[in-house]
C-alpha cells in the first residue's frame, strides 16, 4: 500500500529531479572546460545519499547542511580543487538503496560517498562500496555491521554504533541507583543491537532485566505496553526509539503516569531534537550521547551559531556528524593536496585524524568508527543538559572486522 | 499480573475500538449506501490529524481548531465526491480502487507541500492532561477516557439518526434499494453527497480526536486504512453495528494479542478476520449476496 503510493511520490520526483540534473549536466559540459582552465584540475566529485522526504528527513537535511557548511568554512575547496556535489534523496528506502548506490558509484564515479541515515540502507551501500569503491563516510547509520563484518579500508563513520548507544546506559543507569530495569525497544536490528549492547555492560555489573519488550517497527501506538510497563513496576525502563516513535513514546509514558514511579532512560534519540514537540513530557528524561546542545567547549560554541547562521535552524546531533564528516573529507583531501589517486595515504591521514569536534575530541578506531566520549544526559526546560560523562573515549569491539 | 493490569487494558481495548468505530462507520456507510470502495477513508482521517495539528497550534486552543477544522473537512469531502466520486456510482468497482488510490497519492502530496515532512505532535488540552489513579501503580490518561466518551455520544448520535429520523430512513432504503428511492421522488444525488460528507466528516474527526495521543505524520492515514477495512469486513459491509462490534472485537484482540502473544501481535486482527468470514463469508452483520 504505502509503498506503491511512496513510488507514486518518488517518480514524480524522479521527473523533477531528473530534469533538473539534466539541465544541470548541460550547463556543466557547457562551463566544464571554463572549470578546467581555473585550477588546471578537475573538480573533485561529492556523492550524496541521504533522505530528505519520510520519516528520517530532517535528519537528512541537517547532515548535508552542516557538512557544506564545513567545506564553505574551507573556502569551497578540497586539497585545492573545486568540489562538485551530487546530491541523491535516498528516501530511507532500502529497496532503492542499491540502485541508487550503483547510480552514484558507477554513473556519476564520486570521488566520495556519503551517507545514510538509515541502518538498512546503509548495509547495501557499504557491502557496494567497500574495497575498490569511493572513499565512503556514513554520518549517521550506526549498524554495528557497518564497521564490523562489513568494515573495510575505504568506509568511515562519523556517528556512532548502535554498541555505542547501549553499552555506556548499563553503568550509567547502575550509578543513578536502579537496579531493575525493563527494555522497551523497535524491534529491528539497531534497537536489538541496542537492547544486546545494555545488557552486556549491565548484567554483569549486578543489574537486573526484568522484562524485554520488543514492540514492532514502525508502529507507535504504545499504549498496552505501558500498561503492562506499569504493571511490572521496574526502577527504569531503558529504551530506543527515534523520531515520530520517540515523541510518541515520551508523550505517552508521562500521560500513562509512569513518571513519578519508573525513570525513563533511552538511547539520545529519543529526545535529540526534539523539545518542541515533546514539551513537559520529556522533562527529567536522562539518555546517552556522544554529544549535547549545552556542552561547553569552543568548538560546540563556533559550530552552533554558525550553523543556525548559515541554515536558520537549530544544531543537533545529526548535523554535527554532518560536520564532522566535512571536516574527516578536508583532511583526507589536504594531506593530498587534492591527489585523489594518493589512495593509501589519503586513508591513512583520515584513520589518524584527531578531529576537535562540538562533541568534544573525535577519534577512529582500528575499523574506522569513532572513538568519543558518551555523556548522560537530562532534559532541563527542553533542552538536554549534560549530567555527567557516562563513558570516557568509548570504543567499538568491531565484532568481524578485518582492517588491519 | 495482577486484576488491575487485565482492567487497564480492558480501556485501552475499548477507547482503540471506539477509535476504529468512527472511522469504519464512515467507509462502511459508503459502501452499504453507494457501493462506494473509498480507498481514500484514511486519507481524510490524516487531513484531519494535519487540521487539527495546523489550527490548533494557530489558535492555541484544540476545541477552536476542531471547531474551524471540521467544516474544512466537510468542504473538502463534499469537492471530492462532486468532482471526482459521483461519476462512478455506476462504474465497476475496478473504477472506483483506481481513482480513490489516486486520490490517496494526491493527498499525501498535498500534505507533505502544505506541511512537509516532519512529525508533529498535538498537545493535550490542559484541562485533560494527566492522568486518574486506579491502583497503587496503575492510573489511566484522562484523554483517552475522553475519547471514549465522545465516541459513545457520536456512536449513540449515529444509532439514532439512522434508526429514527427521516434522513436515516432514506439511508436505509437506499442501501437497500437504490432504484425504489430513486423513483419515490428522492433526490438520491443529493443524498449521496450528504452520506459522503457525513462519513468523510466521521473519519476526519477521528483524525482530529487522535491527534493529541498519535503523533501526526505523513502517511498516517494508510495504516488505520488497512485496519478499518479488516473492521468491515468482519462487520459486514453497510452494517452500523457491525462496524461497531467489529472494531471492538479488533480493539480487544490487538490489544490482549500484543501484550499475551506478542510475536503474534501483528497478525492477530488478520487472524481473526480470517476466521470470522470462514464462518460467515458475509460477516458478522452482512447481508448474504
Amino acid at each position: 500500500m504505502s509503498e506503491k503510493n511512496e513510488t507514486g511520490i518518488s517518480r514524480r520526483d524522479f521527473v523533477i529531479k531528473g530534469s533538473v540534473a539534466t539541465a544541470g549536466l548541460a550547463a556543466a559540459s557547457v562551463l566544464g572546460p571554463a572549470s578546467f582552465a581555473i585550477g588546471g584540475q578537475a573538480r573533485v566529485k561529492v556523492g550524496i545519499l541521504l533522505p530528505y522526504t519520510g520519516t528520517y528527513a530532517k535528519l537528512g537535511t541537517n547532515i548535508r547542511d552542516a557538512m557544506k557548511l564545513r567545506f564553505a568554512e574551507a573556502g569551497n575547496k578540497l586539497g585545492g580543487r573545486e568540489i562538485e556535489f551530487v546530491d541523491i534523496d535516498s528516501e530511507a528506502k532500502p529497496a532503492k538503496a542499491q540502485q541508487l548506490t550503483d547510480k552514484l558509484i558507477r554513473k556519476e564515479n564520486v570521488d566520495f560517498l556519503v551517507g545514510p541515515v538509515h541502518s538498512v540502507v546503509g548495509m547495501a551501500m557499504v557491502k557496494m562500496a567497500r574495497g575498490k569503491g569511493p572513499i565512503t563516510v556514513i554520518p549517521n547509520a550506526g549498524a554495528d555491521q557497518l564497521t564490523g563484518v562489513l568494515c573495510a579500508p575505504n568506509v568511515f563513520r562519523t556517528s556512532f554504533s548502535s554498541y555505542q548507544m547501549g553499552f555506556p546506559g548499563g553503568p550509567a543507569v547502575l550509578e543513578d541507583g536502579h537496579k531493575r530495569v525493563v527494555l522497551m525497544y523497535w524491534n529491528y536490528g539497531f534497537g536489538k543491537q541496542v537492547a544486546a549492547a545494555f545488557k552486556k555492560s549491565f548484567l554483569p555489573a549486578g543489574g537486573t532485566i526484568v522484562k524485554e519488550i520488543p514492540t514492532p517497527f514502525p508502529k507507535v501506538d504504545f499504549q498496552a505496553y505501558l500498561t503492562e510497563l506499569a504493571a511490572l513496576k521496574p526502577d527504569a525502563v531503558y529504551t530506543f526509539y527515534a523520531g515520530g516513535g520517540a515523541v510518541k513514546f515520551v508523550k505517552d509514558f508521562a500521560a500513562a503516569g509512569l513518571k513519578k514511579s519508573i525513570k525513563l532512560y533511552g538511547a539520545g534519540f529519543l529526545t535529540e531534537g526534539l523539545g518542541a514537540a515533546q514539551g513537559d513530557a520529556a522533562e527529567g528524561v536522562r539518555t546517552i550521547l556522544h554529544y549535547a546542545d549545552t556542552l561547553d567547549n569552543p568548538a560546540n560554541h563556533r559550530f552552533r551559531k554558525a550553523f543556525r547562521d548559515a541554515t536558520g535552524a537549530r544544531a543537533d546531533v545529526y548535523a554535527v556528524q554532518g560536520y564532522d564528516a566535512g571536516e574527516l573529507i578536508l583532511r583526507g583531501m589536504n594531506a593530498v593536496k587534492g591527489d585523489t589517486g594518493a589512495r593509501a595515504e589519503m586513508i591513512r591521514a583520515m584513520e589518524s585524524a584527531e578531529i576537535d569536534s562540538p562533541r568534544g575530541r573525535l577519534r577512529f578506531s582500528q575499523s574506522h568508527n569513532p572513538i568519543h566520549d558518551i555523556y548522560l544526559r537530562e532534559v532541563v526546560n527542553g533542552e538536554n543538559r549534560v549530567v555527567r560523562v557516562a563513558a570516557r573515549d568509548q570504543d567499538d569491539p568491531a565484532t568481524g572486522c578485518s582492517n588491519a | 499480573m495482577e486484576l488491575s493490569f487485565y482492567l487497564v487494558q480492558l480501556l485501552n481495548a475499548i477507547q482503540y475500538g471506539f477509535l476504529l468505530f468512527l472511522v469504519a462507520s464512515g467507509l462502511t456507510l459508503l459502501f452499504g449506501i453507494m457501493g462506494i470502495i473509498n480507498l481514500a477513508h484514511g486519507s481524510f482521517y490524516m487531513i484531519g490529524a494535519y487540521l487539527a495539528y495546523w489550527l490548533a497550534g494557530a489558535t492555541g486552543n484544540l476545541w477552536l481548531g476542531i471547531l474551524l477544522g471540521l467544516p474544512i473537512a466537510l468542504l473538502v469531502g463534499y469537492l471530492v465526491e462532486r468532482f471526482a466520486i459521483s461519476f462512478l456510482y455506476k462504474r465497476d468497482h475496478l473504477y472506483q480502487v483506481l481513482l480513490t488510490f489516486a486520490l490517496i497519492l494526491i493527498f499525501n502530496e498535498l500534505q507533505q507541500i502544505l506541511w512537509g515532512t516532519d512529525v508533529h505532535s498535538v498537545a493535550i488540552p490542559a484541562l485533560l492532561a494527566g492522568s486518574i489513579p486506579l491502583t497503587e501503580n496503575q492510573s489511566y490518561p484522562i484523554y483517552r477516557l475522553f475519547i471514549s466518551a465522545v465516541c459513545i455520544v457520536i456512536a449513540g448520535g449515529m444509532s439514532w439518526v439512522i434508526q429514527k429520523t427521516r434522513l436515516g430512513m432514506m439511508i436505509r432504503a437506499g442501501a437497500s434499494n437504490r432504484e425504489m428511492v430513486q423513483s419515490l421522488g428522492i433526490d438520491v444525488n443529493r443524498l449521496f453527497a450528504l452520506v459522503f460528507s457525513l462519513g468523510v466528516a466521521l473519519a476526519a474527526f477521528a483524525g482530529m480526536l487522535a491527534a493529541p495521543v498519535d503523533s501526526v505524520y505523513p502517511g498516517m492515514g494508510e495504516n488505520v486504512l488497512i485496519i478499518s477495512f479488516v473492521v468491515v469486513v468482519i462487520g459486514g459491509t453497510g452494517s452500523i453495528k457491525g462496524a461497531f462490534i467489529g472494531a471492538m472485537l479488533i480493539g480487544l484482540v490487538s490489544t490482549f494479542g500484543k501484550v499475551l502473544l506478542p510475536e503474534m501481535a501483528s497478525v492477530m486482527a488478520y487472524a481473526l478476520m480470517a476466521l470470522i468470514l470462514l464462518w460467515r463469508p458475509q460477516g458478522l452483520f452482512g447481508r448474504a449476496h
